[in-house]
């Protein structure tokens, strides 16, 4: 038996490389992981082409909840587009909201008193933690371990709960208004943050790191798969956990701060291998991070109003719309959305829990924007999800897949 | 320290008449370059040795249906994290033939927002791998993000632009 004759080619490359005959008849199988699939934590569909237990090569197709967001901001007043960017990345809601108003905040050249940016920090950590909680949980989950994730949906309920105190929603938030803040915080809500930083949280996060950190099974799992170069992060668009896992320190918090981030001490935390448990690790270290910006922010909170002076775009108070005339009428333009937005072209960018969230909008002097775009760090990196897989198996695939943190809300705007 | 004034030097003194529309929006340096120029541009600010361009941050089409002969824009955002510098390059595209070169040999990020300006647009890539819709089902017909569609269902009455201050 020649040697020639043992080789197989499966692929028209191969083929090519081997000098041999392809083979067109293969054992391969078409799975599909997804649109609904326990594994997708949302709806988008892998269609894996498997040779045997080996990806050979797949196919993600998105779009399955799709609902238009931008083309529905053409059509909406500046603070009616607050509820869209909720539906992005609704693990983390908040970031989104503030993020908007901040790019609106950038057109109309307001400046937000520094309370009420920092009640944005808190806000926008809180949201940063309970993202991170889930991604890192569902990665337990995915590996086959529910305990933590039992453990750590008690202290993002907590979270919730502050949010319920700072605007009466849980999940989609419409947190803030362009200007500032609804409403201040209130002395239960200042409670539940103390008791959450200081007391339950870091027990909580503790204990958990603990059951996963050394796990064996985990860590044989997730060490290795799915490792993600520099330059590969680099050139697929990686942002935010995924690529600092790499082992690139590009943070927007630091890059260009926003939202008096340069007052607060922190750390970037940084992977080597960039593979699943290091995006794992880099999570939870911010998380860490993040208890420490909450911490100084509820500490040094300045005194002093919680939103702008902008009347044209804060809703007045209500009381004031009874009483008060001009109050009336602006609230009445507010809500109906005759109000003209200056010409611009704005982009601002924030860290949301995935990666560099962007906004860029164009307004032409009108009510609505003349477009808008989110640049959704789901997006642009869950493309490199078929390298990732490609030679793993399926087994691998799903841990890949939830440390990458894909929100289908956000995948698909 | 890099700062606009010295982009538009480099980029300007580099390329000459071919970059033109310079400016600065909220502090971000913007400009406009032919279609046939783009991947020549990019690529120099990519590869540069100060400018270091190395990040592609987004890509995104507009529609300006009153721009005759350059009614679709392309617009590219790219990002410099070392001289912690943003800068936007747009290619104006005539809605007879919107073709601009593929940026995905220079960044495979570029893959999927150029599926999303192509899908929403109608913007051809040319050179892109694997241009077909992304986001919308792929028997539609048309590109929904350009201005002639509009949003709501233009036959309705009880919905007019006067009473609603639009």
């Amino acid at each position: 038996m020649t040697e020639n004759n043992t080789l197989v080619a499966r692929t028209q490359e191969e083929a090519l490389a081997l000098n041999v005959p392809l083979q067109e008849e293969n054992n391969y199988t078409t799975l599909n992981l997804g649109p609904t699939h326990p594994a997708t934590h949302g709806i988008f569909q892998n269609i894996l082409t498997m040779d045997g237990e080996r990806i050979v090569s797949s196919e993600m197709t998105v779009g399955y909840i799709h609902r238009a967001f931008e083309k529905i901001a053409e059509r909406r007043p500046f603070y009616q587009i607050t509820t869209l960017t909720d539906r992005m990345n609704y693990c983390s809601s908040p970031i989104n909201n503030m993020g908007w108003h901040m790019t609106v905040e950038k057109l109309l050249e307001v400046t937000v008193p520094k309370r009420a940016q920092y009640i944005r920090v808190i806000m926008m950590e809180l949201a940063r933690i309970s993202d991170h909680l889930i991604c890192s949980s569902i990665m337990g989950v995915d590996t086959g371990a529910f305990s933590g994730f039992l453990y750590v949906m008690q202290e993002r309920e907590k979270i919730y709960e502050i949010y319920e105190e700072m605007c009466g929603a849980r999940l989609t938030t419409n947190m803030g208004r362009i200007g500032g803040m609804e409403r201040d915080l209130s002395p239960t809500a200042i409670k539940k943050i103390k008791d959450l930083v200081y007391n339950s949280l870091p027990k909580v996060f503790a204990e958990f790191e603990e059951l996963f950190d050394r796990n064996r099974i985990f860590r044989d799992r997730t060490i290795g798969v799915g490792a993600v170069s520099r330059e590969m992060a680099m050139t697929y668009g990686f942002t935010g956990p995924n690529l600092r896992a790499a082992g690139i320190d590009y943070d927007v918090r630091v890059m260009e701060p926003y939202s008096s981030y340069e007052d607060f001490e922190f750390d970037i935390p940084v992977g080597h291998n960039g593979d699943t448990y290091d995006r794992y690790k880099v999570r939870n270290a911010e998380v860490w991070e993040s208890i420490k910006i909450v911490r100084q922010a509820i500490e040094n909170l300045p005194e002093g109003p919680y939103h702008a002076d902008e009347n044209h775009y804060y809703l007045p108070p209500k009381q004031a719309v009874y009483q008060n005339m001009e109050a009336l009428i602006y609230h009445f333009k507010i809500v109906m959305g005759e109000i003209d937005a200056p010409v611009g072209e704005v982009y601002h960018a924030v860290e949301g829990g995935n990666g560099e969230l962007g906004f860029y909008l164009i307004s032409d002097g009108g009510r609505a924007p003349f477009r808008l775009h989110f640049r959704r760090p789901c997006f642009i990196y869950y493309q490199a999800f078929g390298e990732l897989i490609k030679g793993g198996t399926v087994s691998d695939a799903v841990p890949i897949m939830s440390s990458l943190n894909v929100i289908a809300g956000e995948l698909d705007a | 320290m890099i700062d606009n004034q010295r982009l538009v030097e480099e980029i300007g003194g580099h390329f000459g008449e071919k970059v033109r529309q310079f400016e600065e929006n909220f502090g971000l340096l913007a400009f406009a370059v032919s279609p046939e120029d783009l991947t020549e541009v990019v690529a120099f600010l990519k590869d540069h040795a100060v400018l270091k361009f190395s990040f592609l941050t987004d890509i995104t089409g507009v529609h300006f249906p009153d721009n005759e002969g350059a009614e679709f824009c392309s617009v590219y955002m790219l990002h410099s994290w070392e001289n912690r510098i943003r800068v936007r390059i747009k290619v104006f595209l005539p809605k007879e033939s919107p073709v601009v070169p593929s940026l995905t040999p220079l960044f495979k990020g570029a893959n999927w927002m150029e599926r999303e300006a192509f899908d929403f647009y109608g913007i051809i890539y040319s050179g892109h791998p694997n241009l077909k819709r992304i986001l919308n089902m792929d028997d539609m017909d048309y590109h929904p993000m350009r201005k002639e569609y509009a949003l709501e269902d233009p036959t309705r009455e009880d919905k007019i632009d006067d009473l609603f201050g639009r």
